[in-house]
């Protein structure tokens, strides 16, 4: 097995591959991350079987979690096959902090916190606005400390799907992306580098200040979201809520009690730069 | 025959963790690890039970008392909130 | 230090000579622990002792989901005591709930999962309609598996609770009923004691020995490190003067010599656990198990596969007589 290891936040992972190819890109991709020595979680890129790994070859999905059914993938998508090895084992693993299916950036110490359905633009959001002036915390998971309440960045790469890709390369040098993957299963998806200060300050958390729910493709509007439903929808949004027991109640309690809450619908990525500004900016 | 009234008594207090958020109450259920978000009387009725079993009728008397309701119109309500909480568990039947 | 599951025998059994473990280690027993589902076990014996500060978060993790399972394993017996209040006879918690509710130490760390109780076999009926009735639902509503289950199986077919999604196993025997072995259901059954709520867990001999057929006669040795680190706490546990007689007549009348011993035979050589003089005798094959039990890579992954398939067709004949492992084999063919 070729090997790999990265820290990403407070997470070492090992990653072994039966190929030396995907190893090269994720130490390329991974190149300003530090270097654990004892990881958290291991994954695995493995064959589905012997033959396979030299005939159309094929990346079966494999860790220290593991889903049963989780379909292989080709090994041109080996580096999406990695990520979601390595979200799986948070997802599943992780118990040291409230973990949210969110994303997130920072701005003077407070974060912002923006969560929703897959295609709600969260991750699209963060990376934007982690590029102009906010610090990019995450485009996938916030982890909220269990005592303090505080969020802890988890600046793993960027994953653009689709429009957004062509978006972010209008802005960012060509050196800060992985390949292009096209045709995987959602669509075409391409790695980006966090911004180095993200990377430098991943240790750094922040206050949460504001909770946005995202939804692309509607008429521009703002909406206040009551505590109840914010509570209720972030229990959907936590993979760990459930194991973490009492502190995780205490810890989601404390969250919804103390952060506004907002949903925003917007049509395009200016609307929604210019209403969550407006919003930041109400705040004060 | 007259059949006893059900008597219902709640799980140790200590076993409760109890955060009104707006209209909604969410409660944290010790012992079972589970969440539960609740509506109006919910709170209500588990404020009126401590540690001796009581029926429907005895929440529908205290509640009227503090509200200036009429006792019989909520005794059906509570009694069928009292189940609902019998199968989560947060309160136990009391056998006659 | 060789690469294999005897790393993580090493954890349990003298956690302290871990202050000379280096991270690659470290890497390999976090794996094949959470692999071994045996993390928070290895978390309890770790209590107290100096590791790396990468570790210890790794360690907090698994206390808390050793915490969950049992507060869920604990909650969902509670939830079949109350579905079960109007049944004749006694519900008895099996396995890992058992060791939970009981406060043993086999308990500390482990991983719970599905919830198993033992009632007697003339009880099925209305055991099954109170569940049913109670929110639990048929896992697989096959009626050829179904009468499989009921004609050669010693449990009911698994049970799901709709709401809470939590898996039942009502048992009637500790063994299939294809198996050569005959244990004394009956006399298990009245044998066992009462907790403070309701429920009832085996007599300590009957715990041990159903504790050492499961892990003989069921599937293909998987979770062997863990199975038998819970007869390595219970025999620990329980050792007093009376114990080991009163195992040995027990074990004589369920006709469940050979797993019995075999079992307190293994957890003496992996664990060190502490066994009469004369339970200990090696035979050819310990070597054999131990290699099968240990056969894992610094990555979790399982290793020796010629041993595993040995065992595997092992376990198969030992469940089902030949000749009806074929007709059950066919009918899953022909309808796949």
């Amino acid at each position: 097995m070729h090997e790999f290891r990265v820290q990403v936040g407070p997470a070492g992972f090992r990653i072994g591959s039966v190929w030396e190819a995907p190893i090269r890109t994720l130490a390329e991709l991974y190149r300003d991350y530090p270097t654990p020595t004892i990881t958290d979680y291991s994954v695995r890129l493995e064959a589905v079987s012997p033959w396979r790994r030299y005939i159309r070859p094929s990346v079966a999905i494999n860790g220290d979690y593991m889903l049963p059914d989780a379909a292989p993938l080709p090994l041109t998508q080996a580096l999406l096959a990695a990520e979601m090895a390595m979200n799986l084992q948070m997802a599943l693993g992780w118990r040291r902090h409230l973990l949210l299916h969110a994303s997130a950036v920072e701005k003077d110490g407070k974060a912002l916190i923006m969560t929703g359905e897959s295609g709600s633009g969260k991750s699209t959001l963060s990376a934007m606005l982690g590029h102009m002036g906010w610090r990019f915390m995450g485009d996938e998971f916030v982890l909220l400390d269990l005592v303090t309440g505080e969020a802890t960045p988890f600046p793993r790469l960027i994953s653009l799907k689709n429009e957004a890709i062509d978006a972010m390369q209008a802005q960012v040098a060509a050196d800060r992306f992985g390949p292009l993957m096209c045709g995987t299963p959602k669509g075409d998806i391409r790695h980006l580098v966090p911004p180095r200060d993200a990377v430098q300050s991943m240790g750094v958390a922040a206050r949460p200040a504001l909770l946005l729910f995202p939804s692309f493709g509607f008429q521009s509007a703002v909406r206040p979201v009551a505590p109840s439903e914010v509570f209720a929808r972030l229990t959907q949004a936590s993979t760990n809520y459930v194991a973490l027991g009492e502190a995780g109640f205490g810890a989601l309690t404390g969250f919804v009690k103390g952060v506004p809450a907002r949903a925003i619908d917007y049509r395009n990525g200016d609307e929604a730069l210019t209403l969550v500004n407006q919003l930041w900016d109400d705040l004060a | 025959m007259l059949a006893l009234p059900t008597t219902y008594l709640r799980d140790d207090n200590p076993q409760l963790i109890i955060e009104p958020l707006d209209a909604m109450t969410v409660i944290y259920h010790r012992r079972s690890g589970m969440t539960h978000i609740v509506a109006e009387p919910v709170p209500q009725i588990l404020a009126c039970m401590d540690t001796a079993p009581v029926t429907a009728a005895d929440i529908a008397r205290r509640i009227a008392d503090t509200f200036e309701v009429d006792d019989a119109e909520v005794e059906a309500v509570i009694a069928a909130r009292l189940e609902e909480m019998a199968e989560l568990g947060i309160v136990e039947r009391i056998r006659a | 230090m060789k690469i294999d599951g005897m790393i993580l025998v090493e954890a349990l059994r003298r956690p302290t000579t871990s202050a000379t473990w280096d991270a690659d280690i470290w890497n390999v027993l976090v794996s094949i622990a959470r692999v071994e589902q045996l993390l928070g076990t290895v978390a309890r014996r770790l209590n107290g002792i100096a590791v790396p500060p990468e570790i210890v978060g790794i360690l907090d993790e698994a206390r808390i989901n050793a915490e969950y399972q049992r507060r869920s394993a604990l909650w969902e017996a509670d939830c079949a005591r109350r579905a079960l209040a109007d049944i004749d006879g006694k519900v008895v918690l099996m396995k890992g709930t058992a060791y939970a509710a009981a406060g043993l130490k086999a308990s500390e760390g482990r991983h719970i999962g599905d919830l198993d109780i033992m009632v007697a076999r003339d009880a099925l009926p209305q055991v099954e309609a109170a569940l049913l009735a109670a929110g639990w639902e048929w896992v697989k509503p096959d009626p050829y598996d179904d009468a499989y289950y009921r004609e050669h199986m010693h449990e009911l077919p698994p049970l799901i609770h709709k709401d809470r999604d939590r898996m039942i196993d009502v048992h009637h025997t500790i063994l299939p009923l294809t198996a050569k072995p005959k244990p004394d259901a009956a006399s298990m059954l009245s044998n066992a004691v009462a907790l403070d709520n309701g429920l009832f867990v085996f007599s300590h001999a009957d715990m041990v020995i159903h504790s050492a057929a499961h892990l003989f006669a069921d599937g293909e040795l998987d979770g062997g490190l863990r199975n038998l680190w819970d007869i390595h706490c219970l025999l620990d546990e329980f050792a007093d003067d009376n114990f080991w007689s009163e195992l040995q007549s027990r074990t004589a009348h369920h006709g469940l010599w050979v797993a019995v011993q075999r079992a307190a035979r293994l957890a003496h050589q992996l664990y060190g656990t502490e066994v009469p003089a004369d339970w200990r005798k090696t035979h050819w094959q310990d070597g054999y198990y131990i290699n099968r039990f240990t056969a894992r890579d610094a990555w979790g992954r399982g290793t020796r596969p010629f041993l595993r398939l040995l065992f595997y067709v092992r376990s198969h004949w030992m469940r089902m007589p030949p000749r009806m492992l074929v007709r059950h084999l066919w009918t899953k063919w022909r309808k796949s």
